[in-house]
């Protein structure tokens, strides 16, 4: 129950785009048709899913003050927590290199269409900031962070999905000239996180 | 640059066009991002942090003056150390350089403002992933001398700042009454005859200010006054 209950939470209430606005770079860029948002969103799922278990480990096999103890008595109170940053970019940035190849590989056309977006996925902030998040939330197991990794994932994926689908509709609209592009999307992701607020207090 | 000068390491120190430190070019690396080159207005870029710390104006600048000091000091790394960098890895070595400078910020804030940092929580981390930092290290500083890059940074690092204290202030201002926690409009009381100021009239605080949307619909208005009144900015369709 508590993994269905974190899994709303990380798609809805806490959802990457509409409450903490991690990873609108390419949130905004890659937004204008829903193809392309499609792919991306797709990549970030997988990326999520991968690194904040993956990192999870990292952090509390390798990192946390204590964190060594299973080395023997001696390592028991060394603090690598400072390191946390670095390690975790690490890993991001490889995974990312490896979801690159394989869309090379076997989706030749997307990978033409995401473009430069694909390598900055790596610097995607929802990315890094899923495995900050799952840092300062204390996960107790790797279960409950891979869990929040796909739902955080998902969320980014409705957000961007979303977002897309209303753009590509927007086009034949007649917005003032100053908001076209992009004004108009920042305040429709207003609107929309407004309507995602909605969602605050669900639990299951 | 002569091909001498490109093989002594000293080049990388010497101003590679003989100009003034302040020279008319040099002043508008700084000053073109404050407006026509805006990062996030124009460039779409670090917009994720932008919003989420603008609260409050105090969170607000430190987090400029944080980001101002990673892009100025990464791009200066980045730009002396650009022709030895192998361009197939270039993103991981600009990734641990980045790094290696918010963890110092990092550590910093967290010795002398403990307080901020908290506040900021994540948001100090996310610097390396702030796409400022990343797209002037790849737009600029590898293509261009150190000195040149120090000022492309602190430029665009201010045009980014600049967004967040306009934003911050709105929030703050209409959302909780004060300016950097100093009760601006008058104290609000318990009952209408123990507030004072613009509350004694009955005015209420904005409580949707504080919430995230509100953050995305400020920096649109942001977007579409600028662009009114700066017109070749105006997307085509």
């Amino acid at each position: 129950m508590d993994y269905i209950n974190l899994f709303v939470k990380s798609i809805f209430i806490e959802n990457m785009i509409f409450a903490y606005f991690l990873g609108m770079c390419s949130y905004l860029a890659v937004s204008k048709t829903v193809k392309t948002a499609v792919g991306l969103g797709a990549a970030v799922i997988f990326v999520l899913l991968v690194t904040v278990p993956a990192n999870y480990m990292i952090d509390n096999y390798l990192l946390k003050p204590g964190a060594l103890s299973w080395l023997g008595e001696g390592y028991a109170d060394v603090d690598l927590s400072f390191l946390s940053l670095i390690m975790f970019i690490a890993v991001v940035a490889s995974m990312v290199q490896l979801v690159e190849m394989v869309v090379e590989k076997f989706a030749p056309s997307l990978y033409g269409a995401l473009g430069i977006f694909l390598p900055l996925i790596a610097v995607n902030c929802a990315i890094l900031g899923g495995s900050l998040f799952m840092q300062t939330k204390d996960f107790a197991s790797v279960g409950e962070s891979a869990v929040y990794g796909l739902g955080s994932g998902i969320g980014w994926f409705l957000a961007i999905l979303a977002i897309a689908a209303i753009r590509e509709k927007i086009a034949y609209s007649n917005v003032p000239a100053p908001l076209r592009g992009l004004g108009i999307t920042f305040i429709i992701t207003g609107l929309m996180a407004i309507g995602f607020m909605s969602f605050m207090g669900i639990s299951l | 640059m002569s091909k001498k000068a490109k093989k002594s390491p000293i080049f990388l120190f010497v101003s590679e066009e003989k100009e003034p430190l302040f020279s008319k070019k040099n002043r508008k690396l700084v000053t073109d991002p404050l407006n026509d080159d805006n990062p996030i207005t124009v460039q779409v870029l670090g917009i994720c942090s932008a919003l989420a710390i603008t609260v409050q104006l105090k969170p607000a600048l430190v987090m400029a003056l944080a980001v101002m000091a990673v892009v100025a000091l990464s791009n200066v790394v980045v730009s002396l150390i650009r022709n030895i960098i192998p361009n197939r890895i270039r993103i991981i070595v600009q990734l641990v350089v980045v790094a290696a400078l918010v963890i110092l910020v990092d550590q910093v804030l967290k010795a002398y403002s403990y307080e901020v940092s908290k506040q900021l929580s994540v948001f100090v981390g996310l610097i390396i992933t702030n796409c400022i930092v990343m797209g002037r290290l790849e737009a600029f500083a590898l293509g261009n001398g150190p000195w040149k890059s120090f000022l492309d940074g602190i430029g665009n690092a201010a045009g980014y700042g600049i967004i967040l204290i306009i934003v911050a202030f709105f929030r703050e201002l209409l959302g909780s009454g004060k300016l950097f926690g100093m009760e601006i409009l008058g104290h609000k009381g318990v009952t209408l005859a123990e507030s004072t100021g613009l509350y004694a009239l009955g005015y209420e605080n904005n409580g949707f200010m504080l919430l995230p949307p509100m953050a995305l619909i400020i920096v649109g208005i942001i977007i579409w006054v600028q662009r009114s009144r700066n017109r070749k900015l105006i997307e085509k369709e």
